[in-house]
């Protein structure tokens, strides 16, 4: 049998009388790279902060590493490395002691965080930003040291939460690599993030998250072959006319969606449906076909995108 | 594994500490600077100035101005520091640059944090008040065998005034709104009511009620007892300590709380 890391029953979070975390259970095993995917304000931000042991859950059971949160919080923290929303490094330290204070919390030794550093500094392409202020980093700089920092206790559970949000692609992809080496040296990760590209690469299972509650949960590829066609066919016909096509449009596919500038028509696959289309003397401005994501996961099971 | 939880449960809030002197270090130009021209200044105009007024009609209690303002320069030095040192870092900590939510998710508790920040402003407290008496001493103010006394007494105060800060700051989230209060209706009047220039006596009743609240008149009448004979009884002097003492207790008991409130959002 697989260790679970992680084992949450019913798990509860309110502020006043919103509930931010609505009676969700899940399980991580060990070596699992497990995402929480869903939009702002789903709840994710609030479910990593009760699973790195500094939020207090309102109700539900969680283990982690065996421990309830509520009772060993320090000696849960000791096992995770944590990588939160917002970065909080210290911007008047440079790189290198930016990480040796924060190996310093954990009770690590000065011998063995300065030989460390050096391992980290290369593992997040920061060797010659070494001596330089945190102030001075770009934003993908500083998430690459919150990581690094993150590891410097050598964790058995990393938790990132929306590691690249507010990122540019190159900066993303960087990211990206850099956490698929962690991945592939077995290290447990919990992500969450609102881009499906990011859980589709990233994740081996995860669970779709809105409004407090657990949507679906499984694996990226499980989900679309539950949730969606294999193929999307994507038209436009012009915000006035969107409306009227879609009633014209709705027999023939599987399942339609109306965005407010497009229509996604779902299809096992989509160029035999476009010929259809187009067969019966319908011409949309622009068409395009893709294959289902995440994206279209959601979509179906709340109604509403990942991103507004 | 090497993580040392036992090790952190002890000593964390010295890992704190440490960080935050790190940190000061950046600053060590400055702090140092500023260490030694603000006595500089404040002798020069005040102490040298007034004071030669004051000694032409015998000083104050017997002593020479200059002795009698030196305790109160100090304590006021101290705690000029170690509120500065407190306010600063809270603000940076959990708002600024949210450095206390990433030693939170360490083995690190709450109050180990607080405790750290205390700690370390305590440092820069000892390194600007034996600067401060350095720069007493050349200029005269100080000159009965018991002078250094006035440096413990000195600390007590920035100890008192940096815990009830350190609360203070923690708790009043809107930092327009701390600044103002703190700089017009703490510093500057504690500045001026506790006798600082002048014994509190000569100051009407109700006045003298800020002295009493005020760390720095409590530091001050020890530090007058413990460098000259002003004359203290058994009764004053054990209010004086338990005053100061208290502050701290209290302070750092309610910093623990209101910072473990503030990081388990
Ligand atoms: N400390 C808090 N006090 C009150 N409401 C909160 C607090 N933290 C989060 N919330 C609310 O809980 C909901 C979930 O927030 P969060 O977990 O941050 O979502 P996500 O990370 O998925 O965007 C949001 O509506 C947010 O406004
Ligand atoms: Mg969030």
């Amino acid at each position: 049998m697989t260790e679970m890391l992680i084992q949450a029953r019913g798990l509860t979070k309110t502020y006043g009388d919103f509930v931010a975390v609505d009676g969700i259970d899940f399980d991580v095993a060990k070596g699992e790279s497990f995402g929480f995917l869903g939009p702002n304000g789903a709840g994710k931000s609030t479910t990593m902060r009760i699973i790195g042991a500094t939020s207090v859950r309102t109700s539900g059971t969680l283990t982690i590493l065996g421990k309830d949160p509520e009772v060993n919080g320090p000696q849960i923290r000791a096992h995770l490395g944590v990588v939160p929303q917002q970065d909080n490094l210290d911007n008047e330290l440079t790189v290198s002691e930016n990480i040796f204070i924060y190996g310093r919390y954990f009770g690590l030794s000065s011998s063995f965080i300065n030989k460390k550093i050096p391992e980290l500094l290369e593992f997040a392409q920061l060797e010659e930003k070494k001596d330089t202020k945190v102030e001075a980093l770009s934003g993908g700089m500083k998430r690459r040291l919150t990581i690094a920092r993150s590891l410097v206790s050598e964790p058995d559970i990393l938790m990132l939460d929306e590691p690249t949000t507010g990122l540019d692609p190159q900066a993303r992809h960087i990211l990206w690599d850099r956490l698929f080496r962690l991945k592939e040296q077995g290290v447990t990760l919990l992500i969450t993030t609102h881009y499906m590209d990011e859980a589709e690469q990233l994740c081996d299972r995860l669970i779709v998250m809105d409004r407090g509650k657990i949507m679906a949960e499984d694996s990226p590829a499980q989900l679309i072959k539950t949730y969606s066609t294999k193929e999307v066919l994507e038209v436009r016909f012009g915000s006035d006319r969107n409306q009227e096509m879609v009633e014209v449009l709705r027999p023939l596919a599987d399942r339609i969606e109306v965005l407010p500038d497009r229509i996604l028509l779902y299809a096992t696959d989509g160029e035999q449906l476009l010929e259809q289309i187009t067969a019966k003397g319908i011409h949309p401005n622009t068409s395009l076909v893709r294959r289902s994501s995440l994206e279209d996961v959601f979509l179906r099971l709340t109604g509403r995108s990942l991103v507004e | 594994m090497s993580t040392n939880i036992r090790k952190v449960s002890r000593f964390g809030s010295f890992h704190i500490a440490e960080a935050r002197i790190r940190n000061m270090a950046k600053w060590s130009g400055i702090i140092l600077f500023a260490a030694v021209v603000n006595p500089a200044l404040y002798l020069v105009s005040i102490g040298i100035g007034v004071g030669s007024l004051v000694d032409a009609n015998n000083g104050v209690n017997g002593v020479s101005y200059l002795t009698f303002l030196a305790p109160a320069l100090l304590a006021s030095a101290a705690i000029q520091g170690s509120s500065d040192e407190v306010i600063f870092p809270v603000m940076d900590g959990f708002k600024w640059n949210r450095t206390f939510f990433g030693m939170r998710s360490t083995p690190i508790t709450a109050r180990q944090i607080s405790l750290g920040v205390f700690l370390a402003a305590m440092f820069r407290t000892v390194v600007s008040v034996v600067i401060y008496w350095i720069v007493l001493y050349f200029f005269g103010a100080l000159e009965s065998g018991t002078a250094w006394l006035a440096m413990p007494a000195a600390l007590l105060a920035g100890a008192a005034m940096g815990a009830v800060m350190l609360a203070l700051a923690a708790k009043i989230e809107n930092e327009n709104f701390f600044f103002t209060l703190v700089g017009r209706f703490v510093m500057i009047p504690m500045f001026l009511f506790s006798g600082t220039f002048y014994p509190l006596t000569q100051m009407p009743i109700f006045l003298q009620f800020f002295g009493w609240i005020s760390p720095l008149w409590h530091a001050t009448e020890l530090g007058r007892y413990l460098t000259y004979d002003y004359p203290l009884s058994g009764l004053q002097l054990s209010i004086h300590i338990c005053v100061l003492a208290s502050m701290i207790v209290i302070g750092l008991f309610l910093s623990a709380r209101i910072f473990h409130k503030r990081l388990e959002k």
